[in-house]
């Protein structure tokens, strides 16, 4: 896109210094699937064994490392130019969806894999771990007022210092 | 369309020369990658539209691009999420 103003940027050279949004979406994932990862992969232990287990396990991580990536990917090539993350996320996704295909492709035969409980925990762990990050997103974003805010200890009030 | 008729009776010779259980397998082979691709398309469609109106709202509001960058994200994974499950419909047809 050509433009003859001499004060024009282009939105695509711009670059974004700010804190990354995106390092503090993943890390609230990744803490959130370490708190169900019990359930992800007990649930398909008791149904498949141990298999089963080591699979859904295999799932969660794959799922984990997907946002990691994408997380990073994101937030590193914001900081260098808009243009770079558009083409970080777009190709990013091609990359991203090509090596978990490999990935569970490779192991496809291996002795401890358990095809449907490693599908099915890739795809219930990645469509409910973002549905429980929206919603604590999506109730900052509508109500501000009910993000929490940081308190220091010095704002505190104690009971005892009510009493005095 | 002198190659079309081509592929076409070459497919169709190497159709008889398959047994039942081999077309059968080799049909589902053939649908589950085909399902794979349109699977990954409309994904693909749906991330661009995403970024591009992000890539709008940034250069509109550039003081809101923390919370357009955070939405964003979420939007990106949740289309990510469709192709994954047709990721996941092609292995389970083709392997499991």
């Amino acid at each position: 896109m050509k433009n003859d103003d001499p004060q024009f940027v282009s939105v695509l050279a711009m670059s974004d210094s700010g804190p990354a949004p995106e390092a503090a979406i993943v890390r609230d994932l990744i803490k959130r699937g370490v708190f169900v990862a019990p359930v992800l992969i007990g649930a398909p232990a008791f149904i498949w064994g141990a298999n089963g287990a080591w699979s859904a396990a295999y799932g969660l991580a794959i799922v984990l490392g997907n946002f990691a990536v994408a997380a990073w990917m994101v937030s590193y090539t914001a900081k260098i130019s808009y243009a770079l993350m558009m083409g970080a996320t777009l190709f990013g996704y091609i990359v991203r969806l090509a090596v978990i295909a490999a990935a569970v492709y490779l192991v496809r035969n291996e002795a401890w894999v358990e095809l449907v409980p490693l599908c099915l925990t890739i795809v219930i762990a990645h469509v409910g771990l973002l549905f429980w990050e929206l919603r604590y997103v999506s109730l900052s974003l509508a109500f501000p007022g009910l993000k929490p805010k940081q308190t220091s200890q010095q704002d505190q009030v104690s009971p005892q210092s009510i009493n005095n | 369309m002198e190659a079309l008729t081509r592929i076409a009776h070459v497919s169709a010779r190497v159709a008889a020369e398959l047994t039942p259980a081999e077309l059968k397998a080799n049909s589902a082979a053939q649908m589950a990658g085909l399902a794979y691709g349109l699977a990954a398309i409309g994904p693909g469609i749906g991330i661009g539209m995403i970024f591009g109106k992000a890539i709008e709202a940034m250069a509109r509001q550039p003081e809101s691009a923390g919370m357009v960058r955070t939405t964003m994200f979420l939007g990106v994974a949740f289309t990510e999420a469709l192709a994954l499950i047709g990721f996941v419909a092609f292995i389970l047809l083709k392997f499991a």
